[in-house]
């Protein structure tokens, strides 16, 4: 039992990971990493939606009819979200502000709706559970690595903490502004591809 | 002149905030379906016209339903009620629902139309360029026509940059790619390319 939950926690992050191997939920993310705040914020929010509603999902998937269960799934991951959005903005007015739509954009993060559609309406509720967290995980894994690289290069700090002194502040380091605007993050996103790739080949896609 | 306004709304939706290349919006579509360049045209004008649909409903929903003090509130004297909250769940209803419709009335008018665009709107369901585009009407507080336009115009927009990372990927066949990048990865960094080059557009000012 408790292999069968590590392995549904832990494998999306790399053997499995959502973003790198099944090209799902880059939506509604990647225009929040250029500031650690905001990453860790849609972090948080992305692994409590994804658990919360392949749980719910997985809890009342057999009163679910095939022929409306999308409608079904996305009131529910709606409902989640409008939680977290509420949430936001009552405790962390300043980064809701910043984040503007992509809080509401999680409802259509293709994770969330792949994990209570394809794993929760066919598994029991903790499994659901765990699973839900695992790909939130994977996906929070690759935001960091990106948020990381885009904050500490494109303005020197992690967190709004200084790291690199700016040659602005009489440092040393000159920003480099390419990692702030949208096309850096998908130069990020393909080589951490690479990088999984290389290190596990399996993932590697065939020539077509 | 009034035109110059919705003009420059369509411009900016168009080209200087593209959904996909400045927002990342339908991002999982965008690479999925982007393998053929007629498939991806197809998505595309399915995009347009679902996103011209929606972004004025949902405006209408907004301001005269859910909005406090609105019609239809003020009509059950709830006039303090504020519902934008419910906004989101509100926005996905409309979006499901009109694409379904749009489904129907495909097939039963023109069933040809039908078999070339039908594989590809249960997709735009869930494709967050469609969401994102009626959130940020309700963020940038447009009035009916700015959403109609603004809302053609980011369908426009994102039709382009599938068409065109189609186009590319069509190409890209032919080339020998380094095993681990094979596929998505160098798919991403075309993306990256297409969109250091439309940040060009992000000089013209209006």
């Amino acid at each position: 039992m408790i292999t069968k939950a590590k392995t549904l926690l832990f494998r999306p992050i790399i053997a499995n990971n959502p973003i790198a191997l099944q090209v799902l939920g880059i939506c509604s993310a990647l225009a929040v990493t250029t500031q650690m705040k905001q990453v860790m914020a849609m972090c948080i929010a992305v692994v409590f939606v994804c658990g919360v509603s392949s749980l719910a999902v997985s809890l009342i998937r057999k009163y679910i009819p095939g022929s409306i269960r999308i409608i079904v799934q996305m009131v529910i991951i709606a409902s989640a979200v409008i939680v977290v959005d509420q949430f936001l903005k009552a405790y962390a007015f300043e980064v809701s502000k910043t984040m503007s739509v992509f809080v509401g954009l999680i409802i259509t993060n293709c994770i969330v709706l792949g994990r209570a559609g394809g794993f929760a309406m066919e598994n029991p509720p903790l499994s659901s559970f765990i699973d839900g967290i695992g790909n939130g995980l994977g996906y929070s894994f690759v935001l960091i690595i990106v948020g990381v690289v885009r904050e500490l290069l494109g303005s020197g700090s992690l967190f709004g903490i200084e790291i690199l002194s700016k040659v602005s502040d009489g440092g040393w380091y000159t920003p480099n502004g390419l990692f702030l605007l949208a096309p850096s993050a998908f130069f990020i996103i393909g080589f951490i591809i690479c990088a999984i790739r290389l290190y596990d080949s399996a993932q590697i896609e065939e020539d077509n | 002149m009034m035109w110059d306004h919705y003009l420059a709304i369509l411009i900016k939706a168009v080209f200087v905030e593209n959904l996909a290349l400045a927002f990342f919006l339908g991002m999982c579509t965008f690479l999925a379906v982007s393998k053929q360049v007629s498939t991806a045209i197809g998505l595309g004008i399915a995009v347009i016209v679902v996103q011209g649909i929606t972004v004025p409903l949902n405006h209408l929903f907004l301001k005269y339903l859910l909005a406090e003090g609105s019609v239809v509130l003020s009509f059950f004297s709830l006039k303090d009620i504020d519902l934008t909250f419910l906004s989101l769940i509100t926005f996905i209803g409309t979006i499901a629902a009109s694409v379904q419709i749009l489904e129907m009335t495909l097939d039963r008018f023109t069933p040809k139309l039908y078999n070339a665009l039908g594989i590809f709107l249960p997709l735009i369901t869930v494709n967050c360029a469609i969401l994102g585009g009626s959130l940020f009407m309700q963020e940038r507080e447009y009035n009916f026509a700015e959403s109609m336009v603004y809302g053609v115009g980011t369908g426009i927009g994102w039709a382009l940059a599938i068409a065109a990372l189609a186009g590319i990927r069509e190409k890209m066949k032919y080339s020998d790619v380094p095993a681990p990048l094979r596929g998505l990865g160098i798919t991403f960094i075309t993306v990256g390319l297409m969109a250091l080059s439309f940040l060009a557009f992000s000089g013209i000012d209006i």
